[in-house]
């Protein structure tokens, strides 16, 4: 089951320059959340301290709370154990390409030490049911590579293979921005369906998709959260003039 | 400024509700007139213009349609888009109203001339200023203007149930001058729902401009 995710005074800085300023937000369990912005306002930057990613640039830091569940993530976890219990999907499918796709959704699992070959062909199956692409590779799971399929069924490989590590958070970095519309549809349906069992929170720049599928919205400019509601308030009547004139298209 | 096409399409959007507003004001104002002077040629005058305050009505939903479809608006441009579609039916609605204003006139002109106790010229000149108001809050997007148009359409409902007693009582002390009261009751009726037309464009106004449905609320619930 997902967490919900507090986040306290949070700042990041890339070397000097200060990217992320005091963010407050609560983000709740089992719910798709959206963050949306302009290029550059922060939003990847934000998600990517929720599973300590961010530190990984040498010349990054960040400084705040983050709370998943109950547990303090800058604090009582190390960037390891943090990234097992939140997944995340990038921009461009990035599976492995010379693994199967067997292997590519198994990864995790073998990093973290599990040899038994049903369990790991259990929980194959059951990612790539979960991620909506078994019926589709059940056939050539060892015999295709991860990178012989389409970029749609890519990008749900790469669900998959975060789902296997049994995740709790699941963050998505614009996951549908390099894939069609029937892609984008499957990856949108997907996100509805595992929002019941993981805590989403999806980077979008296509705006239509953050009012498809997320119940809250957040609004980032300059490094700042504007604003965060219900995205049929973030959508319809925005309480920032900020937010209005970015959705309407006014500036960005 | 960003989306100039969109912005333009907006404006033109805002300037056909506007053409067609213009020209159910005037079949409002005719239809008013005829009845004061029994003028033939105005009740036609304002028959003749519903089809093409019809056509404007189809033509303003195909914009709009197009608009929601290839631009995909957000807050108020939405809200706006939202508020055309609702005063666009009710704009052809009060066309409606004005043509049936003008049919009960033509009958009325068939019938020997006598007093009746309800004063149209007035509540048509109330309905008519709820209407003029309830566009120039439009026009300008003014949710206070709007707000007052709420406020008069309790004065048109009060004159309208004055004239439902008064002509109820002539036609039954005079059931004689029966089928004229039964035309001035529909054609205080057709102004009535005039005004409530010109509330809901003000409710309109309100939610494009704040983002607050106030439909179905209480004056109370409007003016804290």
């Amino acid at each position: 089951m997902g967490v919900d995710i507090r986040v306290e005074n949070l700042n990041a800085w890339y070397g000097p320059v200060h990217t992320l300023h005091d963010v407050n937000l609560h983000i709740p369990a089992n719910h798709a959340t959206a963050l949306i912005g302009p290029s550059g306002c922060g939003k990847s930057t934000f998600v990517r301290c929720l599973n300590r990613m961010h530190e990984t640039n040498p010349a990054a830091r960040a400084e705040g709370k983050v709370l998943m569940g109950e547990l303090d993530i800058y604090k009582d976890a190390t960037p390891v154990e943090i990234r097992r219990r939140v997944g995340m999907v990038f921009q461009r499918p990035n599976p492995f390409p010379t693994m199967s796709i067997y292997d590519n959704v198994a990864s995790g699992l073998k990093l973290n030490g599990f040899r038994k070959k049903r369990v790991l062909d259990e929980v194959v199956e059951r990612s790539l049911r979960q991620a909506a692409l078994w019926d589709e590779v059940k056939d050539d799971l060892k015999k295709k590579s991860g990178a012989s399929i389409s970029g749609g069924q890519q990008q749900r490989l790469c669900i998959a293979r975060a789902l296997a590590v049994d995740p709790e958070v699941l963050l998505m970095d614009e996951p549908a921005s390099a894939l069609d519309p029937v892609s984008t549809a499957k990856i949108e349906d997907l996100i509805f369906k595992l929002k019941s069992q993981y805590t989403i929170v999806i980077v979008t720049h296509n705006m239509q998709q953050a009012a498809r599928v997320a119940e809250n919205t957040g609004f980032f400019l300059m490094g700042k959260l504007v604003e965060f509601a219900a995205t049929t308030k973030i959508f319809t009547n925005p309480s920032d003039k900020r937010t209005e004139d970015y959705i309407t298209g006014r500036f960005g | 400024m960003i989306r100039i096409k969109f912005q333009q399409s907006l404006d033109e959007l805002k300037e056909r509700l506007l053409v067609m507003a213009g020209m159910v004001e005037q079949a409002i104002q005719r239809a008013s007139e005829a009845y004061s002077t029994r003028d033939e040629n105005l009740c036609d005058l304002v028959r003749q213009s519903e089809p093409a305050i019809n056509r404007m009505e189809l033509e303003i939903d195909q914009l709009a349609l197009d608009l929601l479809a290839m631009e995909q608006p957000m807050a108020i441009d939405l809200r706006f888009i939202l508020a055309v579609i609702h005063i666009n039916v009710d704009l052809e609605r009060m066309g409606d109203q004005a043509a049936s204003i003008a049919a009960r006139v033509l009958d009325l002109r068939k019938m020997a001339n006598v007093d009746l106790p309800v004063d149209i010229p007035r509540l048509a000149l109330l309905a008519a200023a709820m209407v003029r108001k309830a566009l120039q809050a439009f026009i300008e997007g003014d949710a206070e203007m709007a707000q007052s148009v709420l406020l008069l359409d309790d004065q048109v409902d009060e004159m309208n149930r004055e004239a439902f007693h008064a002509l109820g009582n002539l036609i039954k002390n005079k059931p004689e001058q029966a089928p004229q009261a039964l035309s001035a009751l529909i054609i205080a009726r057709n102004l009535e729902r005039i005004g409530d037309h010109a509330t809901n464009i003000a409710e309109d106004v309100i939610f494009w401009v704040r983002g607050a449905d106030v439909r179905h609320h209480t004056l109370s619930d409007v003016h804290p």
